[in-house]
């Protein structure tokens, strides 16, 4: 048992970092017209922010189902890298049912953590993921229910800290390599012709996502393909 | 939102797509990728989305641009000099919020 204190204790500065994140969700879903149980609901269903904040600009708008189901895919796929990567570093006992279970609570900085270790038991995952798991939930309850007390100057401010984690994880990769440099750049140029251009703008969020992570994703892949080491630490 | 039976199927996809994303890969896959072209896409694509979905969508996050434009400059600084993501995630929407003080005063 004493791997999953270990994890328990791991999984904290994520669990603080995520309440303040989605303290943000939960306002953001509460100012887009959604019930506070809606976005919690939400959140403790799908434990993602990029996801779950392009999730809810597509709610907005009735059945856009296939939309919704084609951005969360692209949004998300990097889920799959990492659990690709994760399994290679899995304990024998973390295997089948586990993995149903715990494969649920992959997130960029459960990984991140995890594949610091020499090798992940399920024990040590399982405390891992408590912390991270509260915080989220309980982030978007307070935020849901507190962005109608609050000041709107202060709630549209608070708007901003989710795109603030975002740029948090980007700038230190652009920092560090040229062709994340010239991937970010790609991304970005596309996203704006798809935010500004006549016909273009009239695309749907989630489409217009996905359509720029792709093809920037895929043309930087061709001119700067990825050696088996480095892309580990993804 | 409320009372909208698309909430519901909404959810059932969101909620199924993201599991199953995550969990299918790591029940499934026992071997390494190969393909270059492949690990280096997912490599990459973390970022790309994330940067297509920030910019420039962050610019419009508070309903002045100008607020919105400050809090981005200082989450780029501090992220720049490679503090953490509550530090910057906050310290974007504490310059957010001075500005837009400034500005509507």
């Amino acid at each position: 048992m004493s791997s999953f204190f270990r994890g328990l204790r791991s999984g904290v500065p994520i669990g603080l970092g995520y309440l303040s994140v989605s303290f943000s969700f939960g306002i953001l879903a509460v100012s887009y017209g959604f019930e506070w149980w809606q976005a919690v609901l939400v959140s403790m269903t799908t434990l993602t922010s990029a996801g779950q904040l392009a999730g809810i600009n597509m709610m907005l708008m009735p059945g856009r189902y296939l939309e919704m189901l084609l951005s969360q895919f692209t949004i998300n796929i990097r889920y799959s890298f990492m659990s690709v990567s994760l399994s290679q570093k899995t304990s024998k006992e973390f295997k089948g049912i586990r993995r149903w279970i715990f494969g649920f609570f992959m997130t960029d900085e459960i990984f991140a953590v995890a594949s610091n270790e020499e090798e992940v038991s399920t024990g040590f995952f399982a405390g891992l993921t408590v912390f991270p798991y509260l915080g989220w939930s309980f982030g978007t309850l307070f935020g849901a229910v507190m962005g109608n007390i609050l000041p709107e100057s202060v709630m549209n401010a608070l708007c901003l800290a989710i795109y603030g984690m975002f740029i948090a994880i980007i700038v230190p990769k652009v920092k560090s390599s040229i062709s994340m440099f010239v991937a970010v750049a790609f991304a970005v140029t596309l996203s704006n012709h798809f935010y500004y251009l006549p016909v273009l703008s009239q695309i749907p969020f989630g489409v217009a996502i996905s359509v720029c992570a792709v093809a920037s994703a895929a043309l930087v892949a061709i001119l700067f393909p990825v050696k088996e080491d480095e892309s580990n630490a993804g | 939102m409320q009372g909208n039976s698309g909430f519901w199927i909404y959810l059932l996809v969101i909620s199924f797509s993201t599991y199953l994303i995550r969990t299918i890969p790591f029940v499934l896959v026992k071997e390494k990728i190969k393909n270059t072209f492949i690990r280096s896409f997912l490599y990459y694509i973390p970022y790309t989305v994330l940067s297509a979905m920030t910019f420039p969508a962050a610019f419009y996050a508070t309903g002045n641009i100008y607020a919105a434009a400050a809090g981005v400059v200082v989450a780029v600084v501090l992220a720049f000099f490679g503090r953490g993501l509550t530090l910057v995630a906050v310290s974007s929407c504490a310059a957010s919020f001075i500005v837009s003080q400034f500005i509507c005063a």
